[in-house]
């Protein structure tokens, strides 16, 4: 089975022993195998996890997890604690050089997304009002500056080549003085994937190094790399002093160990994640997040802030206020549906949430935008008395709303049943919590 | 367990193949088995320095296994297997301890070589695999080989999505002297399937590989996309022999187990090709994959230039797998 959560195996660890009273120094050291293996499960490094496990023990058998009242909480505190520090408090930012040009230069191993990433990288620089330049300097595979070439097309960026006959150093050099004529104030240097064990391709990189000064050096990882992370990053690092690391394809459901190997290693920040193949799915790096997905406990924070960037504040709290007076109807509904979509496609935004970052669930859910495009139409067939009052939906008016919206009688009825249980819930929330806060999502079950 | 004669015996054979084809092997000796003329076998070592089984020894396994990318789930498969055997089988020396771990990890990974066979008539091969995976420079090469082997090869653009792809196939195309079909940039991928395959029968060709855009495995409504392709090839091609080779990098971890499975489930996976293992990655998650979804490994990838190929051979994938750089 695929390890599902952390902390629901690690609760489920500590509660066994719970019956025992007080927990001792052998029933936290079980909790940190399980600890352990998700982070070997995660791909961070055997050494580094065993560093790691090290540093924490000493704080879990204290009494600080010992005596408190929910252990399973405190180890994961601690763990999730640790991990953070490990990964480096906040995200940093680029650094630019006082006299433009300012360089970029994106090194890394083939195929881990040096040119996609110069290219969101561009695309992003561009939105805070630079003007970038980006260098196509990798002639060795075949179209790769035709790959990037295309991306500048697309961003309305200007790129830099030489073709594929002029070595990459001179490359380099030459795109400054393009830089400066035309008034571009940052370089991002596009190089060729290397191994790090590639001697000969390895200088060459030094030699760009000593040719153009970059400001920034930004090493490429593959969220989805092994245990050969640290070989990798410490090999570049020792070949070039890197600035800093780009976590690439975090769209998919690696939990990203390799971002804990390499800065445990580097000790350099990761300050950029790609979060997919369209030229905006470029994000600032949050460690925090990132600790608690390695620990298989969802990306709560990304899908708190997602909500908050695309949820309208005001209308929210009408919302909450409606809730709270169970006045919420299937209008008010339909717009948080707008507004949940507005987040993001379903998969993504389920993938986010706790226990539903395991593959299996979502398997299963498979959530369909389709499906969510169905209720949309079936509330749009309603008239607005029948989005206040769904109890006076007698049979002909749901006949009637169900071909007006191209569904079947059966969905119908099947939402309006939801809409049921959700008010229920509602109330029963209401009734036991003051106020519900964070996220309301009705409908998500099945 | 006669599994350990039986292998003795087979590497003597192998080393009179080597003998022969000296050239051909020799690249794979770089690019892998290093540990055959000296380095160390951390493995041998772990058997080796310990006069007793203690739980230490299994660590020292543990730690191997992992740092190989074999993966937490099958390491501890194994490793309980072999304490298991030792409770019940009375194993008492380390030797037999170790006769004991090969042969579990024979059984896991795979006792066959690797290879592409051909069948008669059209052979049609969909390469597919997460972005950066190395499918369009493995379809290079294996066009290559069979170019080489005087078959009439053709390539299909399938990639009608990233910047700079068709190109990149149309390239490599030309350097081999074999015919791409392609159209361009973000049309339908089926529809080049489709002409594709219209285009190979009408010209006879032995094989035909499909190229298709990198994707991750998670996203559904590319995944879907792919079986549509696959749906076209075999509609297509009905009396042709199909088959789907998933492209993993060696570089991967455990989430290539991930990739695995939804490749899998998407369109069938009859093989892998493992790349990159030019560098110091060991690729030690297709034992997972194999020992889960049971696909087998059929190529490896040893570099980027277009001899850089090699059948997959378990035996030495083991020996690499356990060498120190
Ligand atoms: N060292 C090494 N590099 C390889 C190997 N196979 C492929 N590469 C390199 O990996 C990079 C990506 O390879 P591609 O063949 O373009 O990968 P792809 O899967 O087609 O990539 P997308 O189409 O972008 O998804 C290129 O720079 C290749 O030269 C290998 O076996 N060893
Ligand atoms: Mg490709």
């Amino acid at each position: 089975m695929i390890f599902s959560g952390l902390a629901e195996k690690l609760q489920g660890t500590l509660d066994k022993l719970r019956g025992k009273g007080k927990l001792n120094e052998k029933d936290v050291k079980g909790a940190l195998r399980e600890v352990k293996m998700a982070l070997l499960e995660a791909d961070v490094n055997y050494k580094v996890v065993k560093n790691f496990i090290k540093k924490i023990e000493v704080r879990a058998v204290g009494h600080e997890v010992m005596e408190s009242l929910s252990p399973a909480q405190q180890v994961i505190k601690i763990v999730n604690d640790e991990l953070q520090k490990l990964m480096g408090g906040t995200t940093a930012d680029l650094t630019f050089s006082e006299n433009p040009p300012s360089i970029i230069m994106m090194v890394g191993l083939q195929g881990s997304g040096k040119t996609t990433s110069s290219g969101k990288l561009a695309k992003r620089l561009k939105k805070q009002g630079k003007q970038p330049l980006l260098v196509a300097g990798d002639i060795y595979r075949p179209a790769a500056i035709k790959q990037l070439q295309v991306l500048g097309d697309r961003l309305d960026v200007p790129v830099f080549s030489m073709g594929d006959a002029t070595n990459p150093v001179d490359i380099a050099k030459g795109s400054i003085n393009y830089a400066q004529s035309n008034n571009l104030d940052t370089i991002i240097l596009d190089t060729a994937g290397r191994l790090h064990i590639d001697a000969k391709m390895m200088d060459e990189l030094k030699s760009i190094k000593r040719k153009v000064n970059p400001h920034e050096i930004l090493l490429v990882v593959d969220s989805m790399t092994g245990q050969d992370a640290v070989n990798v990053a410490e090999n570049f690092d020792e070949a070039l002093g890197i600035d800093g690391v780009v976590l690439t394809k975090m769209d998919g459901d690696a939990r990203g160990g390799a971002a804990l190997s390499v800065k445990a290693v580097t000790g350099k920040p990761i300050k950029f994640a790609g979060m997919g193949e369209k030229l905006e799915d470029l994000e600032p790096f949050h460690p925090d997040r990132v600790a608690s997905r390695i620990l298989g406990m969802g990306d709560v924070l990304s899908l708190i802030e997602k909500a908050e960037a695309s949820i309208d504040q005001k209308k929210a709290e009408e919302l909450e206020e409606k809730l709270r007076k169970n006045a919420f109807t299937l209008q008010d509904f339909l717009e948080q549906m707008e507004q949940l979509r507005n987040m993001g496609p379903m998969d993504e935004i389920l993938g986010m949430i706790p226990g539903m970052s395991g593959a299996k669930q979502l398997k299963n859910m498979q959530f369909d935008d389709k499906q969510l495009d169905h209720i949309e139409a079936i509330i749009n067939s309603m008239t607005p008395e029948e989005r206040r009052k769904p109890e006076i939906l007698n049979g002909s008016r749901r006949r009637r709303i169900s071909q007006g919206s191209g569904t079947s009688i059966q969905e119908v009825n099947r939402l309006l049943k939801q809409f049921k249980q959700t008010k229920k819930m509602m109330k029963q929330m209401n009734s036991s919590h003051g106020k519900s806060r964070g996220l309301n999502i009705p409908f998500l079950g099945k | 367990m006669n599994f350990f004669g039986r292998n003795k015996e087979k590497n003597k054979d192998k080393e009179v193949i080597e003998d022969k084809n000296k050239g051909l092997i020799s690249r794979l000796k770089e690019g892998l088995a290093k540990t055959r003329h000296g380095l160390v076998d951390k493995v041998t070592n772990i058997f080796s320095n310990h006069l007793v089984i203690d739980d230490e020894l299994f660590e020292e396994l543990e730690e191997v296994l992992i740092q190989a990318d074999v993966g937490v789930h099958t390491t501890m498969q194994l490793i309980e297997e072999l304490e298991v055997a030792v409770e019940e089988e009375k194993i008492k020396t380390t030797d037999a301890l170790m006769e004991l771990f090969h042969a579990k990890l024979a059984v896991m990974l795979q006792e066959e070589d690797g290879g592409l066979e051909l069948a008669e008539g059209l052979n049609v091969l969909m390469v597919v695999g997460v972005n950066g995976a190395g499918k369009t420079t493995t379809i290079a090469k294996i066009a290559k080989k069979f170019k080489d082997k005087d078959k009439k090869v053709m390539l299909a653009a399938g990639d009608t999505f990233r910047a700079g792809a068709i190109d990149q196939l149309e390239v490599w195309g030309d350097r081999l002297g074999i015919n791409v079909i392609a159209q361009q940039e973000g049309s339908d991928s089926a529809a080049v399937a489709y002409d594709a395959v219209q285009s190979a029968r009408s010209k006879n060709a032995d094989v035909l590989i499909v190229d298709t855009a990198g994707r991750l495995h998670t996203q559904k409504n590319l995944m879907d996309e792919l079986k549509k392709v696959k749906r076209v090839i075999e509609r297509e091609a009905s009396d042709a022999h199909v088959e789907v080779l998933l492209v993993l990098d060696a570089t991967t971890g455990q989430n290539a187990i991930s990739q695995a499975k939804l490749f899998d489930k998407a369109v069938a996976v009859d093989g892998i090709a493992l790349t990159k293992l030019d560098g110091t990655a060991k690729g030690g998650v297709v034992i997972a994959v194999k020992n889960e979804l049971g696909i087998p490994i059929k190529l490896i990838g040893i570099g980027e230039a277009a001899e850089d190929l090699q059948d997959f051979h378990p035996k030495e994938f083991v020996d690499a797998l356990f060498a120190d750089k």
